[in-house]
């Protein structure tokens, strides 16, 4: 059977433009609240990826760590996570949701439950910030034998030999980090040279859904339209503090976020 | 899990890089992947090259001043009646602890590798002072992390890494101590990998780290070996090695060249105040193994994997993790892990500094209170050498505000 993820790649291409994924993280602003905004933005977004919470992350940048912060004292733990995965599963069943985090937790739960627990809450794909390949192998395999994608990372700086091997061992979808930087850095690439980057990674496999992330904002969402996927993260979780600041509600602020986004890309 | 004899410790690992099939690994980022097997092709290459290590030895013994002294503590001896106490004075070393060792190697190998800048994480300020140091001396930019507390509360060398023309970076992330300003540091090389070398300050993180700092602090026991040979006429039957250990970068150096012989390591970590239930003592206390900056270790955390609150007197040994070397050294059974408070590590300051010419920072006092608590149930027949890593210049501020004054 076809993945949800891949039904939704396939069906972008045929709209001719690329998925928009939205990364929001769970727990923020509430535990309501991160699932309101999944039910919200999922009208606009074609993939849902959800935060679960580490106090120590070293790839993400201030914008995320916020909300994480955030996240972590409204007291979210992963029972509350996979809580909101599976209402918001059971309101919108065919919208894929990637869950996005640090080994360390899965490692905690042990792989095996961590997985389980996935199932039962209808988690489409996974996204280990720390685990790269060849060292996720092992987890990598586990995932696809429950029918969970497992999203390998490339960046600039993976080598070609590498790049194919990683390819080779991918799943539904491949996610290349637009630059060196952390989540949320400015983009400190022309759009161009991503695009370059990106096309010479899609010629090594064409058949593999390629997503870019890093950096991406609605100021420079529209200049790498025609990459297969792209993810806005940092600029949502900002969109939320600017929100909490204002006053403002952020489940209706985001809503609109993402409907922009979408416009622009459309 | 058992330790190969004749094999340096830190290439007792498989192909995951995982010591005893547990600890230590890389987990990193898809981005440090290249850099990283970068540097461990090039650290491979040079630890093997003989004008790199003449080259090392040449800045160890002109620069940092090897050997450092070894001394008996006559006084503390007698004061205390039981074994004999040594103490192998590494603060004497240029800019005052052990830290200059792997600050100096990796400013050697960010030039090789044609970097211009460097930089570094810092808890006690120890290590950004040396990096900053040697940065200098090798014509480097410096930019070192350090947490906003550990900023406020460790002010000499602070003071020392601006005069050596280093950018200090505050991190008000979090508990604002050592475990931040080594994420904030990792997340900087994220972003900078391709101009920048990073040093990390102990034997922690991904595992090149651990073997760059491991092989460099190595110095200490180098020298050690030899002093006790000379001072004994051979290794001492009874023979126990105390030190502390907050990332195990001292512990590790002052026992490499030991591994094979009889002497008993002894590690102490930070207990924390008597008062608290905190502490950043993870062998002590039996914290389970969890994934900290890159590598699998035995570390503070919560039952979900959330990293945990430490507390200590000491900056320098104020984090929930510990080396996956020392995670290997106890579960072979090699070395044994105990923990000393605030108070026991500030009395031992004390003792230690009126009695004799050496006055040890906060760090290596918790080696001190150990040595100062098993001495006199211990025969004359028994030596103790402590490793004297840093001097307490740096924890004035705070030894004021425990006990009224300072004296060294």
């Amino acid at each position: 059977m076809k993945s949800k993820i891949s039904t939704v790649f396939e069906q972008c291409k045929m709209e001719k433009r690329p998925a928009l994924i939205t990364y929001t993280v769970a727990g923020d602003n509430s535990k309501n609240n991160s699932l309101k905004i999944l039910n919200s933005i999922s009208k606009h977004a074609d993939i849902c990826e959800l935060g679960f919470v580490h106090n120590c992350p070293i790839a993400d940048g201030s914008q995320i760590q916020n909300s994480s912060y955030r996240a972590l004292k409204n007291g979210i733990n992963l029972k509350d996570t996979f809580d909101i995965v599976k209402k918001f599963k059971k309101n919108r069943p065919e919208k894929p949701l990637i869950l996005m985090g640090y080994y360390n937790l899965i490692y905690q739960m042990g792989e095996n439950l961590f997985l389980k627990n996935c199932k039962s809450s209808k988690v489409d794909g996974l996204i280990i910030v720390d685990l790269p390949w060849p060292e996720n192998k092992k987890f990598a395999k586990k995932c696809k034998q429950k029918s969970i994608s497992f999203i390998q990372l490339l960046s600039p700086t993976t080598t070609k030999d590498r790049i194919k091997k990683i390819i080779n061992d991918s799943h539904d979808m491949i996610y290349y980090i637009s630059m060196l930087s952390t989540t949320g850095g400015k983009l400190k690439v022309s759009p161009k040279k991503i695009l370059q980057n990106y096309n010479k990674i899609r010629r090594v496999n064409p058949s593999k859904n390629l997503v870019i992330g890093f950096g991406i904002t609605d100021k420079t969402i529209k200049s790498l339209k025609s990459a297969n996927g792209l993810v806005v993260g940092s600029m949502l979780c900002k969109s939320i503090t600017d929100s909490l600041k204002m006053g403002q509600n952020p489940v209706t602020k985001l809503d609109k976020v993402v409907y922009n986004l979408k416009n622009k890309i459309l | 899990m058992k330790i190969k004899k004749g094999v340096p410790l830190i290439d007792q690992h498989d192909k995951n890089f995982m010591y005893g099939g547990k600890f230590g690994g890389n987990f990193i980022p898809e981005t440090l992947k290249k850099p990283i097997n970068d540097l461990t092709k090039l650290f491979s290459k040079l630890r093997n090259n003989k004008n790199f290590l003449k080259e090392r030895d040449f800045y160890f013994k002109n620069y940092v001043g090897a050997p450092t002294p070894f001394i008996k503590l006559e006084n503390l001896t007698n004061h205390l009646g039981g074994a004999q106490i040594y103490a192998k004075v590494v603060s004497e070393a240029n800019g005052g602890a052990h830290k200059i060792y792997n600050a100096t190697v990796h400013c050697l190998i960010a030039k090789k590798a044609g970097k211009k800048f460097i930089v570094g994480d810092t808890g006690a300020g120890y290590a950004g002072k040396m990096l900053s140091m040697a940065a200098r001396k090798f014509g480097l930019k410096c930019k070192i992390f350090m947490g906003a507390k550990d900023i406020k509360r460790q002010r000499p060398n602070v003071e020392a890494m601006k005069k050596n023309g280093a950018k200090i970076v505050p991190v008000t992330t979090g508990s604002q101590t050592l475990v931040d300003a080594v994420s904030e540091c990792m997340r900087y090389w994220v972003s900078n990998c391709d101009t920048t070398h990073m040093c990390v300050g102990s034997t922690v993180g991904p595992n090149i780290f651990i073997k760059i700092c491991a092989w460099s602090t190595a110095q200490i026991s180098r020298e050690l070996i030899l002093q006790v040979k000379e001072e004994f006429g051979k290794i001492p039957k009874k023979l126990k090695l105390i030190n502390c250990v907050g990332g195990g970068s001292s512990a590790m150096g002052f026992w490499n060249e030991f591994m094979d012989t009889n002497a008993e390591f002894i590690g102490v970590e930070a207990g924390g105040p008597t008062k608290s239930k905190l502490h950043a003592a993870p062998l002590t206390n039996n914290s389970k193994i969890g994934i900290l900056h890159g590598a699998a270790q035995y570390v503070v955390q919560d039952k979900e994997g959330q990293i945990g609150s430490t507390e200590s007197i000491s900056a320098g040994l104020d984090y929930p993790g510990i080396s996956p070397l020392h995670c290997f050294l106890k579960d072979t059974k090699r070395a044994k892990y105990t923990s000393a408070s605030d108070e026991a590590a500030l009395k031992a300051y004390q003792l230690v500094s009126s009695l004799e010419n050496i006055s040890p920072s906060l760090e290596p006092s918790h080696a001190f209170a150990e040595a100062i608590r098993i001495a006199p149930k211990l025969s004359s027949s028994e030596i103790l050498i402590v490793d004297s890593c840093g001097d307490s210049l740096k924890d004035k501020d705070i030894i004021i505000r425990k006990i009224g004054s300072y004296s060294r």
